[in-house]
């Protein structure tokens, strides 16, 4: 089964190629033939003459980004992007969630569904869509969004993941929590799960993980495009735990969202950390998995710095003082552990029903999923994919900025002269107070 | 890829606009060395038949240079600044009808340039911008560059700022606003000045105003640093952001090493929007981002730095302090301190080698020395474009959205007020047809509006900052 990746704006276009290329490489070796089959057939579908092509549509309404991202991976000589496979305008939605969704987005409908259509009918079996977006600026937000409502009605059966990007917390839009409240409250409600990487955790672990000096938009891309692959990339599953899963992102839905209620999905991953301290380090399977559960625990993106204190509350009595101690509490969980000595990995540990509410069934909170095959250079490799309170507090701060914001009116007029009027934007602070507080309350 | 046209109008629109043109010209020269029309250059320069008149016959983008247009408008009132523009080196870049010409200038008159010319000349200055506008493929932005002081910058130049908002509502309007300086030696300044005012507050989505004093200070400081010459301190003579050197006006004329500081302005601000980058910022982002209010739209630039040292050895220290200068008072293009004033709204705009993790670091850095407005505490926008000026590896164009601009349209006022209390040259005005004296009144009283505006921001920045209750839901 395959997956058709939608790349929405100046982000989704830069971190889709990166993926393509994480994937593709790591697919690539010795040792790994039915997983290399397995992971062409879900992203690249193959020329005539044997070139692999992604099965990927670029949407931007400005060209450069779309330019720059075909012409790099027709460079890299082992990929390429469809040649027919991308749309792009002359100029940019200006940061403006309303110009993106009010009037890019209905103005470019049918083209947009065509090249989706086309993807589509190019996969022997669909698994589901994947779009790639920011949040912040105005064509990934605000077309994105609209695309999304309409893949939704052309494929109301198709499992649809968003994976979003939310900016630094100090901005790079200074409009960014407008429009990623309108974003976020609208895909709430079309998307079957949202994916989310922060760009402020992201930045952190190039900082502190892999030690690069200068970081470029380029290296944090890479770090995304590696926790997504570890991921997206072919695994053993519990429907499928002898070959490779056929319907990676329909289990993984299944696996974590229960309740339509709560669909924000974080991500993290260890270890990471150059490529040249990869050659000095040894992991032991209990290691990663204790790190692992305490980052869980203790909200940590990133294994350093996480605070070894937290711990899982011993009865529901304490959740209201566990809370302000920084437990995370969990939905469901998905772990996916690659590389040697897989099977011996004891995850227990993960399945401990305290780290979960009360209210679902113990047996459907924790998934696991692996495959023998090392990830992307690293011997072995665990990422955990969860539904929990751990992306309450970014939200929280993206909601309360946007509404102080809002109370003084600022920036408003850029956003009724497109259609969007001050009752949207209540419908949306509305939504999201609603999902914050159905969070708050696990 | 997206276009824009320059209006350039007045002694001063005019002069600015051919420094603009001529760098610009250097510039994509330095990056472009292929002679191909491509998409970056299409931004403001058509590529046309050199023997044809109409302006056609060039080749599309990608094909090779054939003649280069410039994608303007220049207007004047009176004949001197646009014949020598005619005869002068960069005379390729216009044809004849481009160009609209009076004979004997607006007297240093608003009234005159708004309305008697304002009328005549309408028809053919719209025919023209139309013009230039079929011309392009999608026309995002119209730069109006004038002077505040004279009759037909201010006059004229806001006249057509109406024009462009009635014929192109969806096309963006900046105005690159010149003020005079205190000293200045046209009397009825203050006059041009405040009823121009009116017009770009009501009319245009960004005014980026800069006073002559400022420029002063700046080329003065920049040849004070040249003439001193210590050594590990030797200035490239070419890498200034006063210098005309490598482009193709030779002689030095006597507002250039001033122009050519707005002139960089300009470059700088549409650099994102013709090269590539890895944090895009088009013109439309920039109203976007730094006008939470349709009226307060008057940006403080400063472009940093002012020159390379010729030793090539940059350590990031350097790097940071081209940050920390932006914020400086004697960076600014106008006479304004925002570091002890209220932001609204921040722009970072980036050029050359400068990562992500720069930037990072410096708005961490110097975002606790700075106070912005309760509701937008973290105002920044950014850009990092990969391409730099010429001379330079990296540089940086700051855009403050910050109440530092009263101060001056204070001072303005009360030279306006001292005028116009004692009736002085009232009747030179009120003679115009079209003028009357409820202009001036309403002129003032749109002044004092703005004034206020950002006094009230002010008072709220006293005030213990708390955030507002949030939105209640029912559980
Ligand atoms: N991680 C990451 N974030 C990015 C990248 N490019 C942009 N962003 C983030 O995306 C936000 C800006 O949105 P963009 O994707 O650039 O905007 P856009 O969708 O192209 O929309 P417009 O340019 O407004 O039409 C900011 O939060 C940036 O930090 C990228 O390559 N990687
Ligand atoms: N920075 C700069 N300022 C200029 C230049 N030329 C004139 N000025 C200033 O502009 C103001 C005078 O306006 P001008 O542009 O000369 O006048 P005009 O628009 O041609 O109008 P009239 O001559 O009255 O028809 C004064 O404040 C001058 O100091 C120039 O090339 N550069
Ligand atoms: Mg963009
Ligand atoms: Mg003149």
């Amino acid at each position: 089964m395959s997956v058709v990746t939608v790349q929405l704006g100046q982000c989704g276009n830069q971190i889709g190629p990166e993926l393509f290329s994480t994937v593709y490489e790591d697919s690539t070796g010795a040792g790994r033939k039915t997983y290399q089959e397995s992971s062409r057939e879900r992203f690249f579908w193959e020329t005539s003459d044997g070139v692999l092509v992604a099965r990927s549509v670029l949407v931007d309404m400005e060209p450069k980004v779309i330019s720059q991202a075909v012409a790099k991976a027709s460079k890299s000589g082992k990929w390429r992007y469809g040649e027919k496979a991308h749309f792009c305008q002359k100029q940019g939605s200006g940061n403006n969630w309303a110009n993106g969704y009010c009037v890019h987005g209905p103005r470019h409908k049918e083209s947009v569904e065509d090249l989706v259509r086309r993807e589509v009918e190019r996969c022997d079996r669909l698994a589901g869509i994947f779009a790639m977006m920011s949040v912040a600026g105005g064509t990934g937000s605000g077309v994105g969004t609209f695309v999304t409502q309409c893949l939704r009605d052309m494929y109301p059966q198709a499992f649809i993941l968003n994976h979003l990007t939310w900016p630094y917390g100090t901005g790079e839009v200074i409009v960014q929590n407008y429009n990623s409240v309108l974003t976020l409250s609208r895909l709430y409600q079309l998307s079957d799960a949202l994916v989310v990487h922060e760009n402020d955790t992201v930045h952190k672990i190039c900082s502190r993980l892999m030690n690069i000096k200068h970081i470029s938009i380029g290296d944090i891309n890479k770090v995304i495009a590696h926790q997504l692959g570890s991921v997206l990339q072919p695994a053993y599953t519990g429907d499928s735990p002898s070959n490779y899963s056929r319907n990676p992102i329909g289990e993984l839905l299944s696996s974590l969202v229960c309740h339509p209620e709560y669909k924000l999905l974080s991500l993290c991953n260890i270890p990471q950390m150059s490529h040249t301290s990869l050659a000095y380090s040894a992991y032991t399977w209990p290691g990663l998995l204790k790190h692992l559960r305490q980052m869980l625990i203790a909200n940590a993106r990133m294994e350093e710095g996480i605070d070894w204190k937290v711990c899982v509350p011993s009865s529901r009595g304490d959740s209201v003082r566990t809370g302000q101690m920084g437990f995370n509490r969990s939905l469901a969980n998905l772990m996916i552990l690659r590389g040697k000595d897989v099977s011996s990995a004891d995850a227990g540990a993960f399945k401990d029903p305290a780290l979960y509410v009360p209210w679902l069934p113990p047996d459907g909170t924790f998934s696991l999923w692996n495959s023998p095959v090392p990830f992307n250079g690293y011997e072995k490799s665990a990422s955990l994919v969860s539904n929990s309170q751990s992306l309450l507090k970014p939200l929280d701060n993206m909601v309360r900025k946007a509404w102080n914001m809002f109370v003084s009116r600022a920036y408003m007029h850029q956003y009724t002269k497109f259609g969007i009027s001050e009752d949207d934007f209540l419908d949306s602070f509305t939504t999201l107070e609603q999902i914050i507080s159905s969070y708050s309350h696990l | 890829m997206t276009q824009s046209v320059v209006v350039q109008v007045g002694q001063c629109g005019n002069q600015v606009g051919c420094r603009f043109w001529d760098l610009a010209l250097r510039e994509h020269a330095h990056v472009n060395k292929k002679g191909i029309y491509d998409e970056a250059l299409s931004s403001f320069f058509q590529n046309v038949d050199p023997r044809r008149s109409d302006g056609g016959g060039g080749g599309a983008t990608g094909s090779r240079i054939s003649g280069l247009r410039a994608r303007a408008v220049l207007v004047d009132m009176e004949e001197g600044v646009l014949s020598e523009v005619l005869q002068g080196p960069l005379r390729q870049l216009f044809s004849t009808t481009q160009l609209i010409s009076d004979v004997s200038g607006s007297g240093n008159n608003w009234a005159v340039g708004h309305h008697s010319y304002g009328s005549v000349y309408r028809e053919q200055i719209v025919d023209q911008v139309r013009r230039a506008a079929e011309q392009c493929d999608c026309l995002q932005c119209f730069f109006i560059i004038h002077s505040m002081g004279g009759g037909t910058g201010s006059g004229l130049g806001t006249r057509v700022l109406k024009l462009l908002e009635d014929e192109f509502p969806e096309v963006c309007r900046l105005v690159t606003a010149v003020y005079p300086s205190a000293e200045d030696d046209v009397i009825t300044s203050p006059y041009n000045s405040v009823l121009a005012m009116r017009e770009l507050t009501e009319h245009a989505d960004c005014v980026l105003p800069i006073e002559n004093q400022s420029l002063v200070d700046i080329v003065s400081k920049i040849q004070h640093m040249a003439h001193t010459g210590k050594p590990g301190s030797v200035i490239k003579k070419d890498s200034t952001i006063i210098s005309g050197q490598g482009g193709v006006a030779k002689t030095e004329k006597p507002f250039d090493a001033m122009n050519n500081i707005v002139a960089n302005l300009l470059l700088n601000i549409t650099s994102s929007a013709r090269f590539e980058g890895s944090l895009n910022m088009d013109l439309n982002e920039i109203a976007m981002n730094l006008v939470p209010f349709p009226r307060l739209h008057y940006l403080v630039s400063s472009l940093t730095p002012l020159y390379t040292l010729a030793d090539v050895n940059i350590p990031t220290r350097r790097l940071d302090q081209m940050f920390t200068d932006a914020f400086s008072k004697d960076h600014q293009l106008m006479r304004a301190d925002p570091k002890h004033n209220l932001y609204l709204a921040c722009a970072l705009m980036l050029r050359g080698n400068v990562q992500l993790s720069d930037l990072r670091r410096n708005i961490e850095r110097l975002r606790p020395t700075l106070s912005f407005v309760q509701w937008n505490t973290e105002g920044w926008k950014t850009g990092l474009c990969s391409v730099p000026p010429v001379g330079h590896t990296h540089s940086l164009l700051a855009l403050a959205n910050n109440t530092c601009v009263k101060p001056s349209f204070m001072e303005l006022r009360e030279r306006f007020v001292r005028l116009y209390r004692k009736k002085a040259h009232l009747h030179h005005y009120l003679g115009v047809d079209g003028m009357d004296v409820s202009g001036f009144s309403e002129a003032l009283s749109s002044l004092t509006g703005l004034i206020d505006q950002y006094s009230q921001l002010d008072s709220t920045n006293t005030a213990p900052s708390q955030d507002p209750p949030r939105l209640n839901i029912a559980c």
